[in-house]
């Protein structure tokens, strides 16, 4: 996040841009685009069968022989230090095995924490662990009680005696701005970025908005609770972790205790859900601890109170959102800032603005944020981050903006759309947002949208509709291997630790798999969750399907390579190079001349061999750089607010995508609507409720934090453009993120349009609207 | 949670017995109770199963119901003489938690339910009077949008939780309670204390006295009767605002009323000050205006909760338009 990194991404991009196009990945497109085969099918997930049979393991229900029992002990101050500790009861109690508090845990280095610069490190924290007395914020982890049964854990844990000695803490949003860091960049961008003269503009143009706009802070809820099954054998570790980082846990941990990488194996193959929240935290390093000193098997499952308190979540921001239009409705200003919470020991600077910087056409333009430095659990990333509350902010302006103007919204944006990147000139890979606008309007019906807000009205509920963009960056991880093991037989393998919380990872690479590899979908065995695998990069960013899909590709190329080596002189492929071939039908068959073909099963006798394994890495995605890509939405929400009661209820909700080839439209959907789900909850219920007194979070319970209930949840339509990115692999950008984006501005913009109210703080509850 | 005994109450007098020894707990659905042990709110000795006490919900001689206390949530909204004479409780009940809770949950569990403030909920951390007499409140200057706006006291500002007292209140419900001493009766309305100097205290009864039944008098009005509940999503979540009415109307004027809110007061709120304000007159926006600011003359809102002045007497014009068939 430095200057230095700002120079080096910066003068890459200018490298890349003399570059002849097909020098680059993604300068031919994939030839497996536009092919029909088993990508695109509406394939069941493969993990289906197993899940609904409950006969998939997952990380907590691992049972080892010997195994013992944890639960941990959280500061309930927020800063200070142990004055006095006593663990004597506790380590007397029935069942204990041990107590583990910063006096008896092993001395460690800090995890390295995940950065663009660092991006095989896992950390969410640079804070040590239970490594001092010093209590650095509300819900650190204090001690772990280990006994034979996780209840004589619980209770032992009362029975540890505590004294704290307070000291003043950073807690509070207002008072923290007068010492707000200004980074140089946020993720690969510069931060603050300023072209023209925008608050003249501001100023002078016919037509202009500038508000705040507030988002809470928001807990990470999956569904599953955080949990390990870790044991030693010597000095071998064996881990059993819900996490979206297999092969970065294991490096990370091999490193932190000392030990071999190889001696390492993280096993992760079904994960409940994941949306940022999973990756490296402190309960995995105080259980491995405490496996290695009891030379027991251990067990440690966060309660749901624990997960809110020690696993970070989205940071609450403060953002500021200028348009300035001219008479023709054509944007004159652009200024996108803001305040978010970042303490320096956090990795995820909530990169609200980067979105906007991509969006819109104009003569000027500001952005940039501030990072306040709060005594809080490190803040991290949750599905969207950044875009997911940016667009809130940005969305909602345009459409207080096209209000003002009395120009429909989806005219007011179509009149802006860029040609290029709006910043820096890069041409899109593909860009289809007004075409999802098209197809979604129609799908939609918005042309039953009465453009006066507060005017339509059944019995007591005002109804209304909105829109709004949303989008997210394309990223595919650098690195990621990928192994191939092709049978006589014509049956292959193909394996890497990859990671699936729950979006059908192993189904859709499959699917690809078996395309590129021109074998049907029976043939292919994913093999994936294991650290033991060549190493996959970790699941974040949207980028883990065509970060997969690219070293799947780079395989199947060093295969056909290996291949037409082994089939020899006399073979009808012979003399040919590994472009100048597809494989289908489980035959080698020559591009120019169908005619010339040679079967897997042929060549693999001949050579007299019964198998054939390869490894290969993926290109380093260089397309990212040389083109601006992301995937796009166009949100529509229909929703009615009580005119007594002010209670919002959406009614309808219809996402419709521009994310270049669905791979899967059943997996996909489920992607869209889960995220959408997530943006309602955003837009109407979710919030942490943070006690800037104590800095203490005040519902950590999904009693209290309210995630959306069924009946929250409307119908939900998807549709996409399903036009291929020439870039990417397989045609493909990311879809677990871009679903939530867009939706709690569109929420927003319905509820304006059904009452004349702008609410510019979620969530949108009914006290806001009475 | 601290390790516990567990026994299992034989009769309504084994109970009593049973409830009167140091450290004894009852333990209907345990929906709430363990809740509070695991977050170390209550630590009882010894938990004493209630669920074998009578579930069945018999008509009395009067013409009312007579309800066991270990009756499921889940079945007393269900029962067809609930459904038809007294809508009110069957709404009120099915806006309560969820499908789950509600068929592990007793009815006299869910009259002593304990309070959802965060603060009392959060023995580790938090200042509260009514789990630790004395401490202080947190919630007074912090989260309390689920508080009361009226019937607290500077020691404590909890809301009574409950949907289905709610509807009990408004349909004069007499708890029926046994002790070491002999058994009585007392209306609910009554039933529940304010918290004062002493939030601990909650309720009138006696140490070692147990709930054995709910009795509804015979109430023609409330086969005309309705909840609504007003809250932070469309169901699981506790009432911001809750209004049980019944009512009748002859040549345009109210001739029968009962009126009761939940979420805006430590017990569930009996509005007769608001009923004797509107009985005799017409069902109109202003007359309802009228009769709320009589009945919230003594609120004390404060920052968090200070909105549900407003939607209480919105709510009351809603439901009682409704139930009457005037647009008010
Ligand atoms: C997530 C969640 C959401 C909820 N939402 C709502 C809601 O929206 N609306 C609502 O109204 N409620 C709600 N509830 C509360 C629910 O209604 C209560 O937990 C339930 O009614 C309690 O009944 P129980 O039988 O489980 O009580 P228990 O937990 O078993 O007992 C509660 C108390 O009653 C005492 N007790 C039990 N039986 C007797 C007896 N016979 N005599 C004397 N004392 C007795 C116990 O000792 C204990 O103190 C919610 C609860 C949860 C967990």
């Amino acid at each position: 996040m430095s200057r230095v990194q700002n120079a080096v991404i910066g003068s890459v991009k200018t490298v890349l841009g003399w570059m002849p196009e097909r020098w680059l990945p993604g300068g031919t497109p994939d030839p497996l685009i536009g092919r029909h085969g088993e990508v695109g099918r509406q394939a069941s997930r493969l993990d289906g069968p197993q899940k609904v049979q409950g006969k998939a393991r997952f990380a907590a229900e691992v049972a080892m022989e010997g195994m013992c029992y944890a639960t941990l002990i959280n500061s309930p101050i927020t800063r200070g230090r142990i004055a006095r500790l006593d663990t004597a009861a506790a380590e007397a109690a029935p069942g204990v095995v041990l107590v583990l508090t910063h006096r008896n845990m092993p001395r460690l280095e800090i995890v390295p924490v995940m950065s663009i610069s660092n991006m095989g490190a896992v950390g969410n924290s640079a804070l040590p662990i239970l490594q001092d007395d010093q209590i650095r914020y509300n819900g650190q982890v204090i001690a772990l009680v280990l006994a034979e049964t996780q209840e004589q854990a619980d209770h032992a844990a009362t029975l540890v005696e505590i004294g704290y000695e307070q000291a003043p803490a950073r807690t509070r949003f207002e008072e923290a701005k007068a010492n707000a860091r200004t980074p140089a960049s946020i993720l690969t961008e510069k931060n603050q970025v300023s072209v023209g003269d925008a608050p003249r503009e501001l100023q002078q143009a016919p037509y202009s908005v500038d508000n705040l706009y507030r988002t809470p802070g928001h807990n990470h809820a999956a569904i599953e609770l955080h949990a390990v099954t870790t044991a030693w054998d010597g000095d071998a570790l064996t881990l059993h972790d819900a996490t979206q980082a297999i092969a970065p846990t294991a490096n990370a941990l091999a490193k932190l205790f000392g030990v071999r990488r190889e001696g390492v194996r993280v096993l992760s193959p079904f994960v409940g859900g994941g949306f940022g929240g999973k990756a490296f935290w402190d309960h995995q390093v105080v259980a491995i601890a405490a496996a290695r000193i009891a030379a027991r098997p251990v067990r440690l499952m966060l309660s749901r109170e624990a997960v809110c308190r020690m696993i970070g979540g989205r940071t609450p921001t403060e953002q500021r959102v200028a348009l300035a239009a001219d008479a023709a409705g054509k944007f004159t200003a652009v200024v996108h800032t803001g305040f978010s919470v970042m303490p320096t020991y956090a990795v995820c600077p909530e990169q609200y603005s980067l979105g906007s910087r991509a969006a819109y056409r104009s003569k000027t333009y500001q952005f940039g944020q501030r990072h306040l430095d709060l005594d809080v659990v490190p803040n991290t990333y949750m599905r969207g981050p950044g875009e997911s509350v940016g667009s809130f902010a940005m969305e909602s302006a345009v459409d207080e903006l096209a209000h003002q103007m009395g120009i429909d919204p989806i005219e007011l944006r179509r009149r802006n759309e860029p040609e290029t990147h709006p910043l820096s000139g890069t041409a899109f890979s593909q860009r289809g947002v007004l075409e999802a606008y098209r197809m979604g309007a129609e799908r939609f019906g918005w042309d039953q949208r009465s453009a006066a807000p507060g005017t339509r009205r059944e019995g007591e509920w005002l109804t209304g509709m909105g829109c709004a963009t949303g989008s997210f960056p394309y990223v595919r991880m650098p690195a990621g291997a990928v192994r191939i093991h092709l049978t006589q037989g014509g049956q292959a393998t193909v394996s890497c630790s990859a990671q699936d919380m729950g979006m059908g990872t192993s189904t859709v690479q499959s699917q690809h798999a078996a395309d590129r590899l021109g074998l049907p979908l029976e043939a292919i065995t994913f093999e994936m969750g294991d650290s033991d695998l060549p190493p996959a990069p970790m699941a974040g960013g949207s980028a883990q399907t065509v970060s997969i899909a690219a070293a799947i590709a780079a395989a199947a190329d060093k295969l056909t390579g290996e291949l037409l080596r082994m089939a020899g002189n006399a073979s009808p492929v012979a003399g040919l190079r590994a472009g100048e071939v597809r494989l289908v039908g489980g035959e080698l068959v020559s591009l120019e001349d169908p005619a010339r073909r040679d079967s897997f099963h042929a060549i693999l006798s001949r050579a007299g061999r019964e198998t054939v394994t390869v490894t290969a890495s993926a290109s380093a995605p260089l397309e990212m750089l040389k083109f601006a890509m992301q995937s796009m939405s166009a949100i529509f929400c229909e929703a009615r607010v009580s005119a007594v009661t002010g209670e919002v209820r959406v009614t309808r909700l219809l996402g419709s995508f521009d994310c270049g080839t669905i791979l899967n439209p059943k997996t996909a959907a489920s992607q869209f609507r889960g995220g959408m789900i997530m943006g309602l909850g955003m837009a109407l219920t979710e919030e942490t409720l943070f006690d800037e007194r104590s800095g203490r979070i005040m519902n950590a319970s999904l009693a209290d934090y309210h995630i959306p209930a069924h009946l929250d949840v409307p119908d939900i339509e998807v549709i996409w453009t399903g036009i291929p990115d020439p870039r990417s692999p397989l045609g493909a950008r990311g879809i677990g993120e871009v679903g939530i984006t867009g939706v709690a501005a569109a929420i927003a913009n319905a509820v304006f349009n059904a009452t004349g109210k702008r609410v510019r703080d979620l969530p949108l509850t009914l006290d806001k609207l009475l | 949670m601290t390790p516990f005994t567990f026994a299992r109450a034989t009769s309504p007098e084994d109970a009593a017995r049973l409830a009167a020894l140091e450290g004894h707990r009852l333990l209907g659905g345990g929906t709430n109770l363990v809740d509070l042990m695991r977050k170390g709110v209550e630590h009882p000795t010894t938990l004493v199963d209630v669920t074998a006490l009578s579930t069945e919900i018999i008509e009395t001689a009067r013409g009312g119901l007579l309800i066991g206390a270990a009756t499921r949530n889940t079945a007393l909204a269900a029962h067809p003489l609930v459904r038809t004479r007294y809508p009110v409780l069957s709404r009120a009940i099915l806006a309560g938690a969820s499908a789950q809770i509600r068929n592990m949950a007793t009815v006299a569990g869910n009259i002593l339910q304990r309070s959802r403030c965060a603060y009392f909920n959060d023995p580790a951390a938090s200042r509260c009077n009514k789990r630790a007499p004395g401490s202080g409140c947190d919630a007074r200057e912090g989260f309390n949008r689920y508080h009361a706006i009226i019937g607290g006291s500077p020691a404590c500002i909890s809301a009574h939780p409950s949907d289905m007292c709610v509807a009990l209140v408004a349909l004069d419900a007499q708890v029926h309670l046994l002790g070491m001493t002999g058994a009585r009766t007392v209306p609910l309305a009554e039933f529940y204390r304010l918290p004062g100097d002493t939030p601990q205290i909650e309720t009138v009864m006696a140490p070692g006295e147990i709930i054995t039944a709910i009795e509804l008098p015979p109430l023609p009005v409330a086969a005309r009767s309705d909840y609504r509940k007003v809250r932070d999503r469309a169901s699981y979540a506790f009432a911001l605002v809750s209004v049980a009415a019944c009512a009748s109307v002859q040549d345009g004027v109210l001739t029968e009323l009962r009126l009761a809110f939940g979420g805006i007061a430590p017990k569930p709120w009996r509005a007769l000050h608001a009923e004797q304000a509107l009985l005799g007159g017409p069902v109109t926006r202003e007359a309802v205006f009228a009769a709320m600011d009589l009945e919230l003359a003594e609120a004390a809102p404060l920052a968090g909760n200070a909105f549900k002045l407003e939607l209480a007497r919105r709510t009351a014009v809603a439901v009682l338009a409704d139930l009457t068939g005037v647009t008010a």
